[in-house]
C-alpha cells in the first residue's frame, strides 16, 4: 500500500469520523462539507490509485466466452450509442471489447445511432487500433459505417437490408465487396451485436427491432443507471450484460488476465473502480448517518 | 386541408408499417417507409436548429432572465455549426473527413464537449450525496425495504461488496453481497420492470390506435383539434 493510498484512507476514514461523531451529537451535516468530501473522494483515489481485485460476473463472462468461442474471422458489429456524459462507463467497454475482438482475428463493422456517439467511435478508431493492431486494415478487418440519424428506423432497416442504409461507409467507399462486410445482408447475418449505451435509442430498441426478429446473438455494455431495464431480457434475448465501470472492470480482468501481450494496457475501467468504490462507501455512510440523526430527532421527539 | 392532409398521412403511413411488419411480403415496403422517416429525420435537425437559435433570439431581444446565456449557446452554436460545415482548418480540405483528428472541429469535441459533457454528468455524484443524506431514510416499512435494497445493490456494484462478504461459507453463498445483488436485479426488478414494460406497451398501442385513426390529433399541432 503505498503512501497516497495511506493517505486517502486516513482522509476519507477522518471524514467520516468527523460526521459520525457529528451525527452521534444530532447535528446536521453541512451540505458543502458533503460536496467537499465526495470530491476528495473521487479525486484522491485518481490520484494516488486505488486498485482492487475483480471477478468477472456471469453476465460478463458470457460476452467474453462468446467472442472466444467464435471461429476467426467472425463478424461482429459494434454500434456506439452514447455521448460524452456516459463515456467514463462505456468507453472502457466499448475499446476492451475491440481489443478483444481484434485479438481474436474476428472482424468489426462499427456505427452509431447517436450523433455523439461516432465521435466517442472515433476515440477508439484513433487510441486503439492504430496502437494496439497497426496491422489490421480497413475495409479488411473493420469498416467505419458511421452514424445515421434515425434512431429506430435505421435499425428497422438494417434488421432486413444493410447495404440499403450503409451503401458506403463513413469515408463515402462502398461497402459492397468489402472484406468486412462479406456475406452480410442484414444486421441478422452478424455473429454477435453488441450496442454500447444507455439512452434512447440504445440496447433496449437494439434488442426490440434487431435481436428478437432476427435472432442475432446479442449483447449490451450500458451505463450503471441503465443496466436494470435491460434485465427482462436476460439471457433470452440478450446474452450478457455489461453494468457500469464494475462491467468494463471486470471484462478488462477477464480479457488481459488471459491475453499477456495486454497486460500492460491502459485500463480506465479498473482505474475507475477506485474512486467509485470509495464514493459509494462515502453515500452509504452518508445514508447510515442521515438514519442515525432521524432516528435520534424522532426519539427526542417521542420523549418531550 | 390543413387537418385532413396530415392525418392521411399519418393514417397511411402508419398503418402501411404495422400492416407490413405483419406480412412477411411487404417488408420491402416497411424498409422503404423507415428509409423516408431516416430522410425526414435528418430534416428534423435542421428544424431542430432553426428552433434552437428563434428561441434564443428572442430571449435575447426580449433581454429575458439569463438573457447572456442565450449568446454564449448561439456562439457555440455557429461557430460549431461553421468550422463543421464549411470544415474550416481540415487538412484534408472540403474533401477531407469532418471529424478526422487535428481539424478544429475535432478539437472543439474533444477538449470542449467531451470535458463538459462527463463534468455534467459527474455532477450528479454530490446532488445524490446530499440527497442520500437527507432524504433516504427509514420512515416506514417501504422505505426500509427500499433502503435496505439501494444498499445491496449499491455495494454490489462495488467491488468492496465481494470483499465484504468473502467470509461467507459455500453453503450460504447466496447471502454474497454478489449474489443478493443479482438476486434483487434479475428477481424483483426484473419483475417490476416487465409489469411496467407490459403497462408502456399496453398504453403505446391504444395511443398509437387513437394516432392512426384520428381521435388523437394533438401532434398536428394547435390547429390539429
Amino acid at each position: 500500500m503505498t503512501t497516497g493510498v495511506i493517505f486517502t484512507l486516513v482522509v476519507i476514514g477522518g471524514a467520516l469520523a468527523y460526521f459520525a461523531w457529528r451525527s452521534l451529537r444530532g447535528k446536521e451535516i453541512d451540505r458543502r462539507l458533503i460536496f467537499l468530501v465526495i470530491g476528495a473522494t473521487v479525486a484522491l483515489p485518481l490520484i494516488f490509485p486505488l486498485e482492487f481485485e475483480h471477478q468477472p460476473s456471469p453476465l460478463v463472462e458470457r460476452i467474453y466466452e462468446r467472442i472466444e468461442a467464435l471461429p476467426p474471422g467472425s463478424q461482429i458489429l459494434l454500434s456506439y450509442d452514447f455521448d460524452p456524459g456516459m463515456a467514463p462507463e462505456v468507453q472502457p467497454m466499448a475499446d476492451v471489447i475491440t481489443r478483444h475482438v481484434l485479438a481474436r482475428g474476428h472482424r468489426i463493422a462499427f456505427m452509431s445511432l447517436w450523433a455523439t456517439g461516432q465521435a466517442q467511435l472515433n476515440q477508439t478508431l484513433n487510441n486503439v487500433i492504430p496502437v494496439d493492431f497497426p496491422e489490421a486494415e480497413i475495409e479488411r478487418d473493420w469498416v467505419n459505417l458511421g452514424f445515421k440519424a434515425g434512431n429506430e428506423g435505421v435499425l428497422r432497416v438494417i434488421a432486413s437490408d444493410l447495404p440499403k442504409m450503409f451503401p458506403t461507409d463513413v469515408e463515402g467507399r462502398p461497402t459492397a465487396g468489402m472484406p468486412a462486410l462479406e456475406g452480410i445482408r442484414s444486421a441478422g447475418d452478424f455473429d454477435l451485436v453488441i450496442s454500447f449505451g444507455g439512452g434512447k435509442p440504445g440496447p433496449r430498441e437494439w434488442i426490440l427491432f434487431v435481436a428478437d426478429p432476427t435472432g442475432v446473438d446479442f449483447a449490451a455494455g450500458t451505463a450503471a443507471v441503465s443496466a436494470p431495464e435491460l434485465y427482462p431480457y436476460y439471457p433470452n434475448q440478450m446474452l450478457g450484460l455489461m453494468g457500469g465501470a464494475k462491467g468494463a472492470a471486470e471484462y478488462e480482468t477477464a480479457f488481459m488476465g488471459q491475453y499477456e501481450q495486454f497486460a500492460d494496457m491502459p485500463s480506465p475501467g479498473r482505474r475507475i473502480m477506485g474512486p467509485l468504490t470509495m464514493a459509494h462507501i462515502v453515500i452509504l455512510a452518508l445514508i447510515v448517518l442521515g438514519n442515525v440523526i432521524y432516528f435520534r430527532s424522532r426519539r427526542e421527539r417521542g420523549t418531550a | 386541408m390543413n387537418r385532413t392532409l396530415p392525418f392521411l398521412l399519418t393514417f397511411i403511413v402508419g398503418f402501411t408499417i404495422v400492416i407490413a411488419t405483419f406480412s412477411p411480403p411487404l417488408d420491402r415496403l416497411a424498409v422503404d417507409t423507415a428509409v423516408f422517416f431516416s430522410i425526414i429525420a435528418v430534416f428534423a435537425m435542421i428544424l431542430g436548429g432553426g428552433n434552437l437559435v428563434k428561441i434564443n433570439l428572442v430571449k435575447i431581444t426580449r433581454r429575458q432572465r439569463d438573457w447572456q446565456f442565450a449568446i454564449v449557446t448561439l456562439v457555440g452554436f455557429f461557430f460549431v455549426l461553421i468550422i463543421g460545415l464549411f470544415k474550416v482548418g481540415n487538412p484534408g480540405g472540403v474533401t477531407g473527413q469532418v471529424d478526422a483528428p487535428g481539424t478544429p472541429f475535432f478539437d472543439v469535441y474533444t477538449y470542449v464537449f467531451v470535458p463538459v459533457g462527463a463534468t455534467m454528468y459527474s455532477l450528479l455524484a454530490f446532488f445524490i450525496a446530499s440527497a442520500s443524506y437527507r432524504a433516504f431514510r427509514a420512515k416506514n416499512r417501504e422505505a426500509t425495504i427500499l433502503l435496505i435494497a439501494a444498499s445491496i445493490i449499491m455495494l454490489g456494484a462495488t467491488p468492496f461488496g465481494t470483499m465484504l462478504t468473502a467470509w461467507i461459507p459455500d453453503s450460504l453463498d447466496i447471502f454474497e453481497v454478489p449474489n443478493l445483488h443479482f438476486f434483487l436485479m434479475s428477481s424483483p426488478n426484473l419483475a417490476g420492470q416487465r409489469a411496467i414494460m407490459i403497462g408502456i406497451a399496453l398504453g403505446v398501442i391504444s395511443y398509437s390506435l387513437r394516432v392512426l385513426l384520428g381521435v388523437e390529433r394533438s401532434h398536428i399541432g394547435k390547429d390539429g383539434g
